[in-house]
Protein backbone atom coordinates (compact mmCIF):
# COMPACT_ATOMS: atom_id res chain seq x y z
CA UNK A 1 0.00 0.00 0.00
CA UNK A 2 2.38 2.59 1.34
CA UNK A 3 4.87 2.18 -1.62
CA UNK A 4 2.45 2.61 -4.12
CA UNK A 5 1.25 5.97 -2.50
CA UNK A 6 5.00 7.16 -2.36
CA UNK A 7 5.54 6.45 -6.41
CA UNK A 8 1.95 8.12 -6.85
CA UNK A 9 3.30 11.05 -4.43
CA UNK A 10 6.86 11.34 -6.09
CA UNK A 11 5.04 11.24 -10.18
CA UNK A 12 2.92 14.19 -9.12
CA UNK A 13 6.17 16.00 -7.37
CA UNK A 14 8.04 15.10 -11.09
CA UNK A 15 5.13 16.20 -13.50
CA UNK A 16 4.64 19.65 -11.86
CA UNK A 17 8.50 20.77 -12.08
CA UNK A 18 8.22 19.25 -15.79
CA UNK A 19 4.98 21.27 -16.72
CA UNK A 20 6.12 24.28 -15.16
CA UNK A 21 9.10 24.11 -17.21
CA UNK A 22 7.58 24.13 -20.75
CA UNK A 23 5.56 27.21 -19.26
CA UNK A 24 8.67 28.95 -18.72
CA UNK A 25 10.22 27.99 -21.78
CA UNK A 26 6.95 28.92 -23.75
CA UNK A 27 6.69 31.90 -21.87
CA UNK A 28 10.67 33.09 -23.22
CA UNK A 29 9.49 32.09 -26.75
CA UNK A 30 6.41 34.13 -26.39
CA UNK A 31 8.56 37.14 -25.06
CA UNK A 32 11.51 37.04 -27.54
CA UNK A 33 8.96 36.94 -30.44
CA UNK A 34 7.30 40.17 -29.37
CA UNK A 35 11.00 41.64 -28.82
CA UNK A 36 11.83 40.95 -32.55
CA UNK A 37 8.65 40.58 -34.68
CA UNK A 38 7.26 44.10 -34.09
CA UNK A 39 10.87 46.24 -34.18
CA UNK A 40 10.85 44.37 -37.72
CA UNK A 41 7.82 44.31 -38.90
CA UNK A 42 8.17 48.14 -38.21
CA UNK A 43 11.03 48.29 -40.37
CA UNK A 44 9.71 46.50 -43.43
CA UNK A 45 6.74 48.74 -43.12
CA UNK A 46 9.02 51.71 -43.22
CA UNK A 47 11.18 49.93 -45.75
CA UNK A 48 7.95 49.56 -47.98
CA UNK A 49 6.57 53.25 -47.98
CA UNK A 50 10.22 53.75 -48.66
CA UNK A 51 10.09 52.10 -51.78
CA UNK A 52 6.37 53.47 -52.56
CA UNK A 53 7.41 56.97 -52.52
CA UNK A 54 10.34 56.52 -54.50
CA UNK A 55 8.70 54.78 -56.97
CA UNK A 56 6.24 57.90 -57.08
CA UNK A 57 9.07 60.19 -57.64
CA UNK A 58 12.24 59.62 -59.12
CA UNK A 59 14.63 61.88 -57.75
CA UNK A 60 14.41 59.84 -54.81
CA UNK A 61 16.33 56.12 -54.87
CA UNK A 62 14.65 53.36 -53.50
CA UNK A 63 16.01 51.01 -50.56
CA UNK A 64 18.27 48.80 -52.68
CA UNK A 65 19.63 51.51 -54.83
CA UNK A 66 20.88 53.29 -51.08
CA UNK A 67 21.93 49.96 -49.92
CA UNK A 68 24.33 49.55 -52.58
CA UNK A 69 25.55 52.75 -52.69
CA UNK A 70 26.15 52.59 -48.72
CA UNK A 71 27.99 49.35 -49.41
CA UNK A 72 30.62 50.70 -51.63
CA UNK A 73 30.63 53.89 -49.75
CA UNK A 74 31.75 52.33 -46.17
CA UNK A 75 34.23 49.74 -48.05
CA UNK A 76 36.73 52.69 -47.94
CA UNK A 77 35.26 54.69 -45.09
CA UNK A 78 38.84 56.47 -44.36
CA UNK A 79 40.38 57.66 -47.68
CA UNK A 80 41.28 61.00 -48.03
CA UNK A 81 41.25 62.95 -51.99
CA UNK A 82 42.11 66.28 -50.56
CA UNK A 83 40.48 68.73 -47.63
CA UNK A 84 37.15 68.69 -49.68
CA UNK A 85 36.80 65.27 -50.26
CA UNK A 86 37.43 62.14 -47.56
CA UNK A 87 35.65 59.18 -46.54
CA UNK A 88 32.88 58.64 -44.46
CA UNK A 89 34.55 57.64 -41.42
CA UNK A 90 36.55 60.99 -41.22
CA UNK A 91 33.10 62.58 -41.61
CA UNK A 92 32.05 61.26 -39.06
CA UNK A 93 35.00 61.55 -36.46
CA UNK A 94 35.50 64.87 -37.22
CA UNK A 95 31.91 65.44 -36.40
CA UNK A 96 31.83 63.39 -33.47
CA UNK A 97 35.80 65.28 -32.48
CA UNK A 98 33.92 68.78 -32.25
CA UNK A 99 30.56 67.20 -30.24
CA UNK A 100 33.04 65.64 -27.78
CA UNK A 101 34.98 69.20 -27.42
CA UNK A 102 31.75 71.09 -27.86
CA UNK A 103 30.29 69.06 -24.99
CA UNK A 104 33.34 68.66 -22.77
CA UNK A 105 33.77 72.18 -22.21
CA UNK A 106 29.75 72.30 -21.71
CA UNK A 107 30.60 69.86 -18.66
CA UNK A 108 33.83 71.53 -17.70
CA UNK A 109 31.70 74.73 -17.09
CA UNK A 110 27.89 73.58 -16.75
CA UNK A 111 28.73 70.73 -14.06
CA UNK A 112 30.31 73.41 -11.37
CA UNK A 113 27.75 75.75 -12.29
CA UNK A 114 25.13 73.59 -11.58
CA UNK A 115 26.26 72.74 -8.29
CA UNK A 116 26.84 76.45 -7.49
CA UNK A 117 23.51 77.18 -8.61
CA UNK A 118 21.87 74.15 -6.48
CA UNK A 119 23.90 74.64 -3.95
CA UNK A 120 23.13 78.87 -3.46
CA UNK A 121 20.14 80.52 -3.61
CA UNK A 122 21.33 83.55 -4.48
CA UNK A 123 23.28 82.94 -6.92
CA UNK A 124 20.41 80.41 -8.59
CA UNK A 125 18.27 84.25 -8.61
CA UNK A 126 21.04 85.99 -9.93
CA UNK A 127 21.48 83.39 -12.72
CA UNK A 128 17.91 82.73 -13.38
CA UNK A 129 16.84 85.45 -15.58
CA UNK A 130 20.20 85.12 -17.99
CA UNK A 131 19.37 81.48 -18.55
CA UNK A 132 15.60 81.59 -19.07
CA UNK A 133 16.78 84.23 -21.73
CA UNK A 134 19.29 82.36 -23.58
CA UNK A 135 18.18 78.94 -23.05
CA UNK A 136 15.31 79.16 -25.53
CA UNK A 137 17.56 80.89 -28.45
CA UNK A 138 18.57 78.63 -31.20
CA UNK A 139 21.58 77.21 -31.68
CA UNK A 140 22.53 78.16 -34.94
CA UNK A 141 21.90 81.77 -33.97
CA UNK A 142 25.13 81.47 -31.41
CA UNK A 143 27.19 80.50 -35.13
CA UNK A 144 27.82 84.57 -36.42
CA UNK A 145 29.19 85.64 -32.88
CA UNK A 146 31.64 82.98 -32.98
CA UNK A 147 32.51 83.35 -36.58
CA UNK A 148 33.34 86.79 -35.69
CA UNK A 149 34.99 86.16 -31.84
CA UNK A 150 36.90 82.64 -33.10
CA UNK A 151 37.44 83.88 -37.11
CA UNK A 152 37.33 80.71 -37.98
CA UNK A 153 34.77 77.48 -38.54
CA UNK A 154 36.08 75.00 -36.73
CA UNK A 155 36.01 76.83 -33.41
CA UNK A 156 32.83 78.41 -34.52
CA UNK A 157 31.05 74.71 -34.55
CA UNK A 158 32.62 73.75 -31.59
CA UNK A 159 31.41 77.14 -29.79
CA UNK A 160 27.71 76.64 -30.73
CA UNK A 161 27.80 72.96 -29.32
CA UNK A 162 29.18 74.16 -26.31
CA UNK A 163 26.36 77.24 -26.13
CA UNK A 164 23.35 74.40 -26.92
CA UNK A 165 24.50 71.66 -24.54
CA UNK A 166 25.11 73.61 -22.27
CA UNK A 167 21.69 73.99 -20.51
CA UNK A 168 20.13 70.30 -20.30
CA UNK A 169 24.02 70.09 -18.09
CA UNK A 170 23.11 72.96 -16.24
CA UNK A 171 19.25 72.87 -15.45
CA UNK A 172 19.62 69.00 -14.72
CA UNK A 173 22.95 69.14 -11.76
CA UNK A 174 20.83 72.32 -10.27
CA UNK A 175 18.04 70.29 -10.13
CA UNK A 176 19.51 67.61 -8.56
CA UNK A 177 21.13 69.27 -6.04
CA UNK A 178 18.54 71.00 -4.79
CA UNK A 179 16.41 67.82 -4.81
CA UNK A 180 19.23 65.97 -2.70
CA UNK A 181 16.76 64.97 0.11
CA UNK A 182 17.16 66.65 3.75
CA UNK A 183 18.06 63.33 5.65
CA UNK A 184 21.43 63.52 3.40
CA UNK A 185 22.36 66.93 4.37
CA UNK A 186 21.11 66.23 8.29
CA UNK A 187 23.73 63.18 7.96
CA UNK A 188 26.46 65.18 6.52
CA UNK A 189 25.99 68.19 9.08
CA UNK A 190 25.99 65.62 12.27
CA UNK A 191 29.12 64.64 10.77
CA UNK A 192 30.63 67.98 10.33
CA UNK A 193 31.58 67.38 6.57
CA UNK A 194 33.65 70.23 5.20
CA UNK A 195 32.19 71.44 2.10
CA UNK A 196 34.65 69.75 -0.63
CA UNK A 197 33.52 66.27 1.34
CA UNK A 198 29.79 67.39 0.91
CA UNK A 199 30.36 67.51 -2.58
CA UNK A 200 32.51 64.51 -3.02
CA UNK A 201 30.65 62.19 -0.49
CA UNK A 202 26.98 63.72 -0.60
CA UNK A 203 25.99 65.68 -3.15
CA UNK A 204 28.01 64.24 -6.39
CA UNK A 205 26.53 60.75 -5.79
CA UNK A 206 23.79 61.99 -4.88
CA UNK A 207 23.49 64.04 -8.15
CA UNK A 208 24.89 61.54 -10.59
CA UNK A 209 21.71 60.26 -11.83
CA UNK A 210 20.16 63.90 -12.69
CA UNK A 211 23.80 64.39 -13.85
CA UNK A 212 24.08 61.64 -16.09
CA UNK A 213 20.17 63.00 -17.59
CA UNK A 214 21.93 66.06 -17.67
CA UNK A 215 24.71 64.73 -20.56
CA UNK A 216 22.28 62.33 -22.06
CA UNK A 217 19.93 65.21 -23.27
CA UNK A 218 22.80 67.75 -23.80
CA UNK A 219 24.80 65.00 -26.03
CA UNK A 220 21.71 64.41 -28.32
CA UNK A 221 21.06 68.17 -28.46
CA UNK A 222 24.82 68.85 -29.59
CA UNK A 223 24.56 65.80 -31.95
CA UNK A 224 21.22 67.37 -33.52
CA UNK A 225 22.91 70.95 -34.39
CA UNK A 226 26.67 69.74 -35.36
CA UNK A 227 24.62 68.92 -38.66
CA UNK A 228 23.34 72.22 -38.93
CA UNK A 229 26.60 73.91 -38.17
CA UNK A 230 28.74 72.26 -40.01
CA UNK A 231 26.23 72.99 -43.21
CA UNK A 232 26.97 76.53 -42.67
CA UNK A 233 30.39 76.24 -42.29
CA UNK A 234 32.08 73.73 -44.15
CA UNK A 235 35.36 71.45 -43.67
CA UNK A 236 35.29 68.30 -43.19
CA UNK A 237 32.19 66.76 -41.06
CA UNK A 238 28.95 64.68 -41.59
CA UNK A 239 27.08 67.98 -41.94
CA UNK A 240 29.11 69.25 -44.54
CA UNK A 241 29.00 66.14 -45.95
CA UNK A 242 25.39 66.18 -46.52
CA UNK A 243 25.54 69.94 -47.68
CA UNK A 244 28.51 68.85 -50.42
CA UNK A 245 26.15 65.60 -51.80
CA UNK A 246 23.51 68.05 -52.55
CA UNK A 247 25.97 70.09 -54.28
CA UNK A 248 26.46 66.84 -56.30
CA UNK A 249 23.15 65.97 -56.25
CA UNK A 250 23.44 62.31 -55.10
CA UNK A 251 20.59 61.46 -53.22
CA UNK A 252 21.39 58.27 -52.70
CA UNK A 253 24.55 59.44 -50.11
CA UNK A 254 21.72 62.21 -48.55
CA UNK A 255 19.71 59.44 -47.54
CA UNK A 256 22.83 57.07 -45.98
CA UNK A 257 24.27 60.25 -43.90
CA UNK A 258 20.39 60.46 -42.64
CA UNK A 259 20.78 57.17 -41.50
CA UNK A 260 24.01 57.64 -39.93
CA UNK A 261 23.31 60.34 -38.29
CA UNK A 262 20.31 58.82 -36.25
CA UNK A 263 22.36 55.60 -35.97
CA UNK A 264 25.46 57.33 -34.46
CA UNK A 265 23.12 59.57 -32.23
CA UNK A 266 20.97 55.73 -31.09
CA UNK A 267 24.62 54.85 -30.16
CA UNK A 268 25.37 57.57 -28.81
CA UNK A 269 22.34 57.55 -25.98
CA UNK A 270 22.27 53.89 -25.98
CA UNK A 271 25.93 54.24 -24.40
CA UNK A 272 25.02 57.00 -22.35
CA UNK A 273 22.09 54.74 -20.79
CA UNK A 274 24.39 51.90 -19.93
CA UNK A 275 26.77 54.19 -18.21
CA UNK A 276 24.23 55.40 -15.95
CA UNK A 277 22.99 52.22 -15.52
CA UNK A 278 26.04 51.55 -13.38
CA UNK A 279 25.11 54.35 -10.88
CA UNK A 280 21.99 53.35 -10.53
CA UNK A 281 21.94 52.22 -6.55
CA UNK A 282 18.62 52.56 -5.68
CA UNK B 1 34.54 77.39 42.27
CA UNK B 2 37.05 75.27 41.41
CA UNK B 3 37.79 72.64 38.40
CA UNK B 4 36.42 69.67 40.34
CA UNK B 5 32.79 71.19 41.10
CA UNK B 6 33.04 72.75 37.61
CA UNK B 7 33.24 69.08 35.96
CA UNK B 8 30.73 67.84 38.76
CA UNK B 9 28.27 70.29 37.25
CA UNK B 10 28.46 69.39 34.27
CA UNK B 11 28.12 65.63 35.12
CA UNK B 12 25.15 66.74 36.43
CA UNK B 13 23.66 69.11 33.65
CA UNK B 14 25.45 67.60 30.84
CA UNK B 15 22.74 68.56 28.95
CA UNK B 16 20.72 71.49 29.65
CA UNK B 17 17.91 73.50 28.25
CA UNK B 18 16.18 76.11 29.83
CA UNK B 19 13.35 77.63 28.47
CA UNK B 20 13.65 76.75 25.12
CA UNK B 21 10.85 77.85 22.83
CA UNK B 22 10.82 76.86 18.94
CA UNK B 23 8.74 78.54 16.51
CA UNK B 24 8.53 77.95 12.92
CA UNK B 25 7.71 80.27 10.08
CA UNK B 26 4.81 78.60 7.94
CA UNK B 27 2.75 80.26 5.25
CA UNK B 28 -0.66 80.34 7.90
CA UNK B 29 1.91 82.73 10.23
CA UNK B 30 4.23 81.82 12.75
CA UNK B 31 3.78 78.58 14.91
CA UNK B 32 4.87 77.47 18.15
CA UNK B 33 5.85 74.11 18.27
CA UNK B 34 7.92 73.62 21.77
CA UNK B 35 7.48 76.42 24.45
CA UNK B 36 9.25 76.71 28.17
CA UNK B 37 10.76 73.49 27.64
CA UNK B 38 13.48 72.81 30.75
CA UNK B 39 15.16 69.63 30.97
CA UNK B 40 18.70 68.73 32.54
CA UNK B 41 20.23 65.64 31.55
CA UNK B 42 22.75 63.47 33.78
CA UNK B 43 26.11 62.17 32.19
CA UNK B 44 25.15 58.56 31.16
CA UNK B 45 21.50 58.97 31.95
CA UNK B 46 18.85 57.13 29.28
CA UNK B 47 16.21 60.26 29.04
CA UNK B 48 13.45 59.12 26.67
CA UNK B 49 11.19 61.49 25.11
CA UNK B 50 7.13 60.12 25.12
CA UNK B 51 4.15 62.36 24.08
CA UNK B 52 1.76 62.26 21.31
CA UNK B 53 2.32 62.40 17.34
CA UNK B 54 3.05 65.87 16.16
CA UNK B 55 3.46 67.50 19.76
CA UNK B 56 7.52 68.13 19.07
CA UNK B 57 9.17 65.26 20.24
CA UNK B 58 11.38 65.52 17.07
CA UNK B 59 11.84 69.36 17.25
CA UNK B 60 13.28 69.17 20.79
CA UNK B 61 15.76 65.99 19.76
CA UNK B 62 16.83 68.27 16.66
CA UNK B 63 17.27 71.37 19.01
CA UNK B 64 19.67 69.50 21.10
CA UNK B 65 21.44 68.30 18.07
CA UNK B 66 22.03 71.46 16.88
CA UNK B 67 19.96 70.68 13.52
CA UNK B 68 17.36 73.44 14.29
CA UNK B 69 17.99 76.41 15.93
CA UNK B 70 15.95 77.26 19.13
CA UNK B 71 13.58 80.68 18.78
CA UNK B 72 14.59 81.51 22.27
CA UNK B 73 16.27 80.00 25.05
CA UNK B 74 19.52 78.30 26.19
CA UNK B 75 20.80 74.77 25.18
CA UNK B 76 24.09 73.39 26.57
CA UNK B 77 26.37 70.27 26.18
CA UNK B 78 29.05 69.47 28.82
CA UNK B 79 29.11 73.24 29.37
CA UNK B 80 29.29 74.35 26.16
CA UNK B 81 26.09 76.19 24.30
CA UNK B 82 25.37 74.16 21.34
CA UNK B 83 26.02 76.18 18.09
CA UNK B 84 25.08 73.85 15.46
CA UNK B 85 25.11 70.14 14.75
CA UNK B 86 28.38 68.21 15.74
CA UNK B 87 29.43 64.27 15.59
CA UNK B 88 29.84 65.22 19.61
CA UNK B 89 25.75 64.60 19.28
CA UNK B 90 25.34 61.83 16.89
CA UNK B 91 22.28 61.30 16.13
CA UNK B 92 20.33 57.73 14.91
CA UNK B 93 17.58 59.02 12.36
CA UNK B 94 13.82 57.78 12.58
CA UNK B 95 14.47 56.56 8.75
CA UNK B 96 18.33 55.30 8.96
CA UNK B 97 19.31 57.70 6.79
CA UNK B 98 22.32 56.06 5.29
CA UNK B 99 24.22 56.50 2.08
CA UNK B 100 22.49 54.23 -0.74
CA UNK B 101 25.68 54.34 -2.55
CA UNK B 102 28.40 53.37 0.18
CA UNK B 103 28.48 50.11 1.79
CA UNK B 104 27.33 49.69 5.17
CA UNK B 105 30.74 49.67 6.19
CA UNK B 106 31.18 52.89 4.14
CA UNK B 107 28.50 54.89 5.52
CA UNK B 108 29.91 54.09 9.30
CA UNK B 109 33.51 54.54 7.70
CA UNK B 110 32.37 58.01 6.81
CA UNK B 111 31.29 58.61 9.89
CA UNK B 112 34.56 57.02 11.38
CA UNK B 113 37.25 58.65 9.37
CA UNK B 114 35.70 62.46 10.18
CA UNK B 115 35.76 61.95 13.75
CA UNK B 116 39.09 60.21 14.02
CA UNK B 117 40.88 60.57 10.46
CA UNK B 118 42.78 63.61 12.00
CA UNK B 119 44.56 61.44 14.98
CA UNK B 120 44.57 57.83 13.99
CA UNK B 121 45.47 55.96 10.73
CA UNK B 122 43.88 53.83 8.71
CA UNK B 123 44.42 50.79 9.70
CA UNK B 124 42.95 52.00 13.22
CA UNK B 125 39.75 53.51 11.36
CA UNK B 126 38.98 50.44 9.77
CA UNK B 127 39.62 48.41 12.99
CA UNK B 128 36.94 50.73 14.68
CA UNK B 129 34.29 50.40 11.98
CA UNK B 130 34.66 46.54 12.13
CA UNK B 131 34.00 46.71 15.74
CA UNK B 132 31.12 48.94 15.45
CA UNK B 133 29.58 46.61 12.90
CA UNK B 134 30.19 43.77 15.21
CA UNK B 135 28.90 45.55 18.35
CA UNK B 136 25.60 45.22 16.43
CA UNK B 137 26.33 41.97 14.82
CA UNK B 138 26.80 43.10 11.25
CA UNK B 139 29.96 41.96 10.63
CA UNK B 140 28.94 39.46 7.94
CA UNK B 141 27.10 42.87 5.88
CA UNK B 142 30.03 44.82 5.70
CA UNK B 143 30.03 45.05 2.07
CA UNK B 144 26.47 44.92 1.09
CA UNK B 145 24.98 48.26 -0.01
CA UNK B 146 22.00 49.56 2.17
CA UNK B 147 19.10 48.79 -0.28
CA UNK B 148 20.71 44.95 -0.21
CA UNK B 149 20.11 44.56 3.60
CA UNK B 150 16.32 44.60 5.93
CA UNK B 151 14.99 47.39 7.75
CA UNK B 152 15.86 46.09 10.83
CA UNK B 153 19.30 45.91 9.44
CA UNK B 154 19.70 49.35 8.20
CA UNK B 155 18.63 50.91 11.60
CA UNK B 156 21.34 48.80 13.27
CA UNK B 157 24.01 50.44 11.12
CA UNK B 158 22.35 53.61 11.43
CA UNK B 159 22.99 53.08 15.04
CA UNK B 160 26.43 51.45 14.75
CA UNK B 161 27.30 54.44 12.69
CA UNK B 162 26.29 56.68 15.63
CA UNK B 163 28.23 54.80 18.23
CA UNK B 164 31.51 54.42 16.55
CA UNK B 165 31.37 57.89 16.63
CA UNK B 166 32.05 57.79 20.24
CA UNK B 167 29.48 60.88 20.86
CA UNK B 168 29.24 63.05 24.06
CA UNK B 169 25.17 62.24 23.74
CA UNK B 170 23.64 59.82 21.69
CA UNK B 171 20.60 61.08 20.01
CA UNK B 172 17.72 58.38 18.88
CA UNK B 173 14.33 59.69 17.12
CA UNK B 174 12.23 56.90 17.61
CA UNK B 175 15.19 54.29 15.96
CA UNK B 176 12.77 51.43 16.09
CA UNK B 177 9.39 53.10 15.36
CA UNK B 178 9.48 51.60 11.88
CA UNK B 179 10.30 47.59 12.37
CA UNK B 180 8.14 44.77 13.24
CA UNK B 181 7.74 43.92 17.00
CA UNK B 182 10.00 40.31 17.16
CA UNK B 183 13.21 42.98 15.69
CA UNK B 184 12.56 45.88 17.77
CA UNK B 185 12.51 43.69 21.25
CA UNK B 186 15.91 42.00 19.93
CA UNK B 187 17.01 45.57 18.93
CA UNK B 188 16.12 46.94 21.93
CA UNK B 189 17.97 44.14 24.02
CA UNK B 190 21.12 44.97 21.96
CA UNK B 191 21.09 48.42 22.99
CA UNK B 192 20.87 47.84 26.40
CA UNK B 193 23.68 45.74 26.14
CA UNK B 194 25.37 48.37 24.63
CA UNK B 195 24.81 50.96 26.80
CA UNK B 196 25.34 49.02 29.59
CA UNK B 197 28.72 48.92 28.01
CA UNK B 198 29.62 51.96 26.62
CA UNK B 199 27.63 54.27 29.40
CA UNK B 200 26.66 56.41 27.14
CA UNK B 201 24.28 59.03 27.64
CA UNK B 202 21.31 59.01 25.43
CA UNK B 203 17.93 61.22 24.45
CA UNK B 204 15.50 58.50 22.80
CA UNK B 205 12.42 59.77 21.17
CA UNK B 206 9.69 57.23 21.29
CA UNK B 207 5.30 57.05 21.13
CA UNK B 208 6.05 53.21 22.48
CA UNK B 209 5.14 53.08 26.61
CA UNK B 210 7.13 49.31 27.13
CA UNK B 211 9.77 50.66 24.85
CA UNK B 212 10.42 54.05 27.21
CA UNK B 213 10.05 52.26 30.42
CA UNK B 214 12.39 49.27 29.48
CA UNK B 215 15.05 51.59 28.09
CA UNK B 216 15.38 54.62 29.97
CA UNK B 217 16.26 56.31 33.61
CA UNK B 218 14.00 58.47 33.40
CA UNK B 219 11.24 59.72 30.98
CA UNK B 220 9.70 62.77 29.49
CA UNK B 221 6.25 63.38 29.22
CA UNK B 222 4.99 65.96 26.56
CA UNK B 223 1.65 67.69 26.76
CA UNK B 224 0.32 67.95 23.32
CA UNK B 225 1.31 70.90 20.86
CA UNK B 226 0.71 73.71 19.59
CA UNK B 227 3.16 74.70 22.26
CA UNK B 228 3.76 71.77 23.21
CA UNK B 229 6.22 71.27 26.91
CA UNK B 230 7.41 69.31 29.54
CA UNK B 231 4.61 67.91 31.26
CA UNK B 232 5.85 65.45 33.55
CA UNK B 233 8.82 63.53 34.55
CA UNK B 234 9.03 60.26 35.21
CA UNK B 235 12.09 58.28 37.30
CA UNK B 236 11.73 54.54 36.72
CA UNK B 237 13.88 52.98 39.55
CA UNK B 238 14.31 49.76 38.11
CA UNK B 239 18.45 48.75 38.64
CA UNK B 240 20.05 47.58 35.73
CA UNK B 241 21.00 45.31 33.67
CA UNK B 242 17.18 45.02 32.96
CA UNK B 243 15.59 42.03 31.90
CA UNK B 244 12.72 42.21 29.87
CA UNK B 245 11.07 38.66 30.32
CA UNK B 246 11.87 39.62 34.28
CA UNK B 247 10.50 42.85 34.29
CA UNK B 248 6.88 41.76 33.55
CA UNK B 249 5.86 41.27 36.60
CA UNK B 250 8.14 44.16 38.61
CA UNK B 251 5.45 46.32 40.49
CA UNK B 252 8.16 48.98 39.67
CA UNK B 253 7.82 48.39 36.20
CA UNK B 254 3.84 48.13 36.10
CA UNK B 255 3.44 51.21 37.67
CA UNK B 256 5.60 53.44 35.70
CA UNK B 257 3.97 51.85 32.65
CA UNK B 258 0.49 52.83 34.61
CA UNK B 259 1.91 56.31 35.22
CA UNK B 260 2.69 56.88 31.35
CA UNK B 261 -0.30 55.41 29.94
CA UNK B 262 -1.93 57.69 32.54
CA UNK B 263 -0.63 60.93 31.62
CA UNK B 264 -1.01 60.24 27.75
CA UNK B 265 -3.92 58.42 27.49
CA UNK B 266 -6.15 60.15 30.80
CA UNK B 267 -5.20 63.52 31.58
CA UNK B 268 -3.41 64.56 28.25
CA UNK B 269 -5.55 62.15 25.57
CA UNK B 270 -5.02 63.20 22.22
CA UNK B 271 -6.91 66.18 21.19
CA UNK B 272 -8.86 64.57 18.80
CA UNK B 273 -9.61 61.64 20.98
CA UNK B 274 -10.32 63.88 23.84
CA UNK B 275 -13.12 65.05 22.25
N1 LIG C 1 9.94 72.75 9.59
C1 LIG C 1 8.71 72.92 10.11
N2 LIG C 1 7.93 73.92 9.69
C2 LIG C 1 6.70 74.09 10.22
N3 LIG C 1 6.17 73.32 11.18
C3 LIG C 1 6.91 72.30 11.65
C4 LIG C 1 8.22 72.04 11.14
N4 LIG C 1 8.72 70.97 11.80
C5 LIG C 1 7.76 70.58 12.65
N5 LIG C 1 6.67 71.39 12.60
C6 LIG C 1 5.46 71.29 13.41
O1 LIG C 1 5.84 71.20 14.75
C7 LIG C 1 5.05 70.26 15.44
C8 LIG C 1 5.93 69.25 16.11
O2 LIG C 1 6.57 68.46 15.11
P1 LIG C 1 7.52 67.25 15.48
O3 LIG C 1 8.03 66.70 14.22
O4 LIG C 1 8.50 67.68 16.49
O5 LIG C 1 6.48 66.22 16.14
P2 LIG C 1 6.76 64.79 16.75
O6 LIG C 1 6.34 64.82 18.15
O7 LIG C 1 8.13 64.35 16.45
O8 LIG C 1 5.72 63.90 15.93
P3 LIG C 1 5.85 62.38 15.45
O9 LIG C 1 5.67 61.54 16.65
O10 LIG C 1 4.71 62.22 14.50
O11 LIG C 1 7.18 62.23 14.81
C9 LIG C 1 4.10 69.66 14.42
O12 LIG C 1 2.84 70.29 14.57
C10 LIG C 1 4.71 70.00 13.11
O13 LIG C 1 3.70 70.23 12.15
MG1 LIG D 1 9.00 62.86 15.11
Amino acid sequence: MKPIIETQVMRAVEAVPAAMLREARLARVREWIMAVVPPVLGLLVFAAIWQAVSLQNKAIPGPLPVWDAAVALFSKPFYVNGPNDQGIGWNILSSLQRVGLGFGLAALIGIPAGFIIGRFKFIAAMLAPIISLLRPVSPLAWLPIGLLVFKSANPASIWVIFISSIWPIILNTAAGVSQVPQDYLNVARVLNLSESKIITKVLFPAVLPHLLTGIRLSIGVAWLVIVAAEMLTGGVGIGFWVWDEWNNLNVAHIIIAIFVVGIVGLLLEQALIKLASFFDYQ
Amino acid sequence: MNAATVSQLHDTRFVELSRVNKAFATKKGVFLAVQDVNLSIKKGEFVSIIGHSGCGKSTVLNLIAGLLDASSGTLICNGREIAGPGPERSVVFQNHSLLPWLTCFGNIYLAVEQVFGKKEGKERLKQRTHAALELVGLAHAADKRPNEVSGGMKQRVGIARALAMEPKVLLMDEPFGALDALTRAHLQDELIRIVGETGSTVVMVTHDVDEAVLLSDRIVMMTNGPAATVGEILDVPIPRPRKRLELADDPDYVAARKAVLDFLYQRHARPAAAA
